[in-house]
């Protein structure tokens, strides 16, 4: 392929596996050389200018406006990759999911010991430039197809430069044990 | 509290295996089973407080809440609702003022659903107060709830008057019917009850028995079909302090009910082979194991029993064969279809939770409390009486080669003559049709939610260890039934329900396919969706037990079957959805803060 | 004298004593059968069956299934690795499995297990139950959120008297464990710890004990579970994993 055009997000995610990603040392380089970046905040373009080969996605869907992403990033990637557990399994944001919207937003703006005699006038964010709150958090492959996962939290940077460079190259990946963990 | 309690742990010795019996007790005398209640047990039997707590949450008519001076448990087999039971619920939960599963604000009434109660030909069922109340209409119901409210009795609830046969008798008085609609060598009244114990056994050795049997070739009528006369064989050369005959009157797959016929109408036959496996073994103790649903036959049985002894046809030197003595008593269920298995059985007869057993050993080396153990089905032990006064030569005339003899069939749904048929193996369910006046028909499920949904194109296959076996659950849908919604999904929860919880295969797997198949229901299936219901499906043949086994059943026969019918379900012209939905994703947190949702 | 017999798994001819279970024999014979609810020693209950194999063609648990002379077993096929593929899948998608936020990320067997299988992410949709922490114990914490029903702790943990601490409580998928709440008021520093050592996940902690080893030092690491079965017979030419 030509020179592959990379783009990256982070929805409900810490960007943790943006740093992950970072960490490769030197060989940030020769990942310059190899792919070209489009809409990512690595460098901040913030719209898609053409299609791109490789989507990685950090972060699960906790809000609509995460699901409009995500469903941008099918639309123009031909490859989505989640990468970190929060893409994978919603991660630690998922922990509200047994719980309903109600008790959360309440706890969170209501009855929580920091606001509980804050907010006497018992408001709820609520302006319309806002995103809402999904019903649960969505693991990404629950809402769009993904085609590759790339465990850990984050992903250790091994893992994300050899994925990388095997699907660049069409390779099958071959890595050590200890590089695939889920923490 | 704590005196009544102490009373009905000394009634059963202070003794853990008979957990049961005591929590059965507390459920009908409180009408709940207070903590109080589980602290008093814990502490008579010896055991830990969450010994008792993990046997009483197991079985579905033990409830920490009260359920009720009146709780009405309203059928949800497939047949209840092919007979209006939506209905039915509805008119209940308005009459009485609450929804289901939960109790009226005066604590007179609680609505509670169950699943199948062994009255298919007779649905919409419920049973209230251990009472059966079949053939429920909307008026009925209504009617119902007037009465309770206008202080009547149990017994004044009753206006159809009582059903027929041994239903109408003192003991019994029961609204239910047999509707035994044909009688084979089985069933057949013409022989002298008491006979075989008093006149055959003197002549048998107990080998000569087994032989007997053997030569019969009959096999287990619960639906697995082992051969009764190895079974017995291997019980005998077993070694234990004492040996055990357990008689599984717990049929519990949907669409059964033969046994309770059985147990109502021919009671006799049974205990009789019972006392025949007994010499045949060498067992001295019988436990009648006999569903929760069926409890308003107690009395009924018990007295029997009793007359049994009273013509020494049960207790010591039965029959003036010195040193032949043999006992048997009752055990009822409360409310669990899994432990129609054996070994779930053995495990709930103990006072534990019925979670069947790992095998080897099997119940016939290690049973009971540990000691050899036949378990045969009602109907199984009746047909060894005839086989003992006719033999087995007799016997093997009737049937099949593979499959000798007769089966007592329980069948419901959309036909005219639903009820019992004793029909000979080899029968086709197209004859089956023909005898119960079925037209226009879709499907047949031969064997229950875990046996097969048959479609018209395999009618002429017959009824056979062999080819469609069968425990004797057929139920019969015609042409208007929607197979997908009405049946395979009926079905698909009654095995999550259930489910024991103890592999992880059936504990988790159809709960994955159910929501599959909702997927589906709601047009927002693809293809893949079929590919991945029948890969998952696999999964559960790694279970432990034909619960968990077949649980897939009603999904993977009708995807192979019926796979027209899926495929006017999903969605074509699209690989890709997982059902997620964003417009209701949002609702939640919109109605929260108080915000419209976008359009 | 104890009767030794002979044996095949995958074809290879093993030896065992009569009478061991399979899971035992066959790590005795430097093969590996994956098992997540067994624990050597204690009655054994297939309850994960991850531990299925194939026995004289039938599927069967080799944790509960006592091996016997010429008994032909199959256990690295594909079709059986996938089937405990599904299982860790399945085990992951019932419960809440958050590992970067377990203390026993790293020494979990079910983790672990998922390593071995390379299980990237489950094939099924999550359920995301709602369970409880049970924080009411003095000497131990309950996260049901994180317990796989493997019935170890049932099995193993008991008082002096032999009564059961642990319990299952209700059926199907509502199945949970409870715990006697005056037997484990009363537990033992020694019990407690060997509740939360018995547990294969995380969801029995000891009280005050946390990230005693740190994460990148702890079992399955740096070598998949398994590892040190099959280090017995290293020339059996098994991936390792």
């Amino acid at each position: 392929m030509n020179k592959p055009i990379v783009a990256t997000t982070s929805l409900a995610g810490c960007f943790g596996c943006h740093m992950s990603l970072l960490d490769i040392d030197e060989r940030i380089l020769h990942l310059i050389d190899l792919v070209d970046f489009n809409k990512s905040p690595i460098n901040d373009i913030k719209k898609f200018t053409k299609t791109c080969d490789i989507g990685l996605i950090e972060g699960g869907c906790c809000l609509d406006e995460n699901v409009h992403v995500l469903q941008d990033f099918r639309k123009n990637c031909k490859i989505l990759i989640s990468v970190g557990e929060c893409a994978i399994m919603g991660g630690l944001p998922a922990m509200r999911n047994g719980l309903s919207v109600k008790e959360c937003l309440d706890e969170a703006y209501l009855n929580g010991p920091t606001v509980k005699n804050h907010n006497q006038g018992k408001v709820m964010p609520n302006d319309e430039e806002l995103p809402v709150l999904l019903n649960k958090v969505y693991p990404c492959h629950e809402v769009v197809k993904i085609d590759y996962y790339l465990p850990g939290c984050p992903p250790r940077a091994d893992l994300i430069w050899e994925a990388l460079v095997a699907l660049i190259h069409g390779n099958e990946m071959d890595l050590p044990y200890e590089v695939i963990k889920f923490d | 509290m704590k005196s009544a309690i102490h009373k009905i742990t000394k009634t059963y010795h202070n003794d853990k295996t008979r957990l049961m019996d005591m929590l059965i007790e507390v459920q009908s005398e409180f009408g709940y089973i207070p903590n109080e209640a589980i602290d008093e047990i814990a502490v008579a039997t010896k055991i830990s407080r969450a010994d008792v707590e993990q046997t009483r949450s197991f079985y579905h008519f033990f409830s920490t809440q009260y359920t009720g001076k009146f709780a009405i448990y309203l059928n949800t087999s497939v047949s209840s609702f092919m007979r209006g039971r939506n209905d039915v619920a509805r008119t209940l939960e308005k009459e009485v003022g609450c929804h289901f599963n939960s109790v009226s604000k005066d604590g007179l009434i609680g609505l509670f659903d169950t699943s199948c109660i062994g009255m298919s030909d007779q649905e919409p069922a419920a049973i209230i107060n251990g009472k059966i109340f079949p053939n429920l209409t909307p008026f009925r119901a209504k009617e119902l709830v007037r009465d309770i409210r206008a202080g009547k009795t149990l017994e004044e609830l009753v206006v159809e008057g009582y059903g027929d046969g041994q239903n109408s008798s003192e003991e019994i008085k029961a609204v239910v019917n047999n509707n035994i609609r044909k009688i084979g060598p089985v069933l057949d009244m013409n022989y002298k009850p008491g006979h075989a114990i008093k006149e055959k056994l003197k002549q048998y050795t107990p080998d000569q028995i087994i032989a007997e049997v053997k030569a019969s070739n009959i096999r287990g009528r619960g639906g697995a079909g082992f051969p009764t006369g190895m079974k017995w064989e291997l019980c005998r050369k077993a070694e234990g302090k004492q040996k055990y005959i357990f008689c599984n009157a717990d049929e519990g797959e949907p669409g059964t009910f033969k046994d309770r016929v059985i147990l109502t109408q021919r009671p006799k036959l049974l205990l009789e082979g019972m006392v025949i496996a007994a010499y045949a073994v060498g067992a001295t103790e019988g436990i009648l194991y006999i569903r929760h649903e069926y409890k308003y036959l107690k009395n009924y049985l018990e007295n029997l029993i009793q007359g049994a002894h009273e013509r020494n046809l049960l207790g010591k030197n039965i029959a003036g064969i010195k040193g032949f003595n043999f006992d048997i008593r009752i055990q009822y269920g409360a409310g669990a279809y899994v432990c129609g298995e054996e070994s779930a059985l053995i495990e709930s007869a103990e006072g534990k939770r019925g979670e069947p057993r790992d095998r080897p050993p099997f119940p016939v080396e290690k049973g009971y409390l540990d000691q050899p153990t036949i378990v045969n089905n009602v109907e199984t032990f009746c047909a060894v009486v005839k086989i003992l006064l006719n033999g087995g030569e007799w016997y093997k005339s009737f049937g099949t080669d593979d499959s000798t003899g007769t089966k007592v069939l329980s069948i419901s749904g959309d036909c005219k003559f639903p009820g019992v048929y004793e029909v000979e193996w080899g029968f086709s369910v197209n004859d089956i049709c023909e005898m119960v006046g079925a037209d226009d028909v879709q499907a047949v499920q031969v064997g229950g939610p875990s046996g097969s949904l048959v479609d018209p194109g395999d009618f002429d296959r017959i009824l056979s260890y062999g080819d469609l076996s069968t425990g004797g659950s057929l139920m019969i849908f015609n042409a208007g039934r929607d197979i997908l919604e009405e049946v395979v999904l009926n079905f698909t929860d009654f095995f999550i329900e259930e489910s024991c919880g103890s592999c992880s295969t059936c504990r988790v797997m159809p709960v994955l396919l159910r929501n599959k198949l909702k997927k589906i229901l709601d047009a927002r299936g693809i293809k893949q969706d079929l590919k991945d219901m029948e890969e998952w499906g696999k999964v559960l043949k790694a279970s432990r037990c034909g619960l968990g086994q077949t649980a897939a059943n009603p999904i993977l026969t009708s995807l192979k079957n019926f796979r027209y019918l899926y495929h006017k379900k999903i969605q074509m012209g699209t690989d890709f959805d997982t059902g997620f939905d964003l417009k209701a994703a949002v609702i939640d947190a919109s109605e929260a803060v108080g915000r419209m949702p976008e359009a | 004298m104890a009767k030794f017999i002979k044996f095949t798994i995958d074809g290879e001819e093993c030896m065992a004593q009569e009478g061991k279970y399979v899971v035992d024999a066959a790590r005795e014979n430097g093969i590996y059968i994956p098992t997540l609810c067994n624990v050597q020693g204690i009655k054994p209950k297939g309850a994960c069956r991850i531990c299925s194999v194939k026995i004289n063609g039938r599927l069967m648990t080799a944790c509960t299934t006592p091996v016997t002379d010429g008994m032909i077993i199959e256990n690295d096929h594909a079709d059986i690795q996938e089937l405990r593929k599904s299982i860790i899948e399945l085990l992951f998608v019932e419960g809440n499995h958050l590992c970067p936020s377990c203390e026993k990320s790293g020494s979990c067997e079910l983790q672990a297990l998922a390593y071995r299988f390379e299980m990237m992410v489950p094939r099924f949709p999550y359920f995301f139950p709602l369970r409880e922490i049970d924080a009411s114990h003095p000497k131990i914490i309950k996260d049901h959120n994180r317990c796989i029903l493997c019935k170890r702790c049932i099995r193993v943990i008991k008082d002096k008297d032999g009564k059961n601490i642990f319990a299952f409580r209700d059926r199907g998928h509502h199945t949970g464990i409870y715990i006697d709440p005056e037997l484990a008021d009363n537990l033992t520093d020694e019990l407690a710890d060997k509740a939360a050592d018995i547990c294969p996940v995380g969801a029995i902690l000891k009280r005050e004990s946390g990230f005693k080893t740190p994460i990148g030092n702890r079992k399955y690491d740096q070598e998949p579970i398994g590892a040190d079965v099959e280090k017995i017979n290293p020339s059996n030419g098994r991936k390792k994993s």
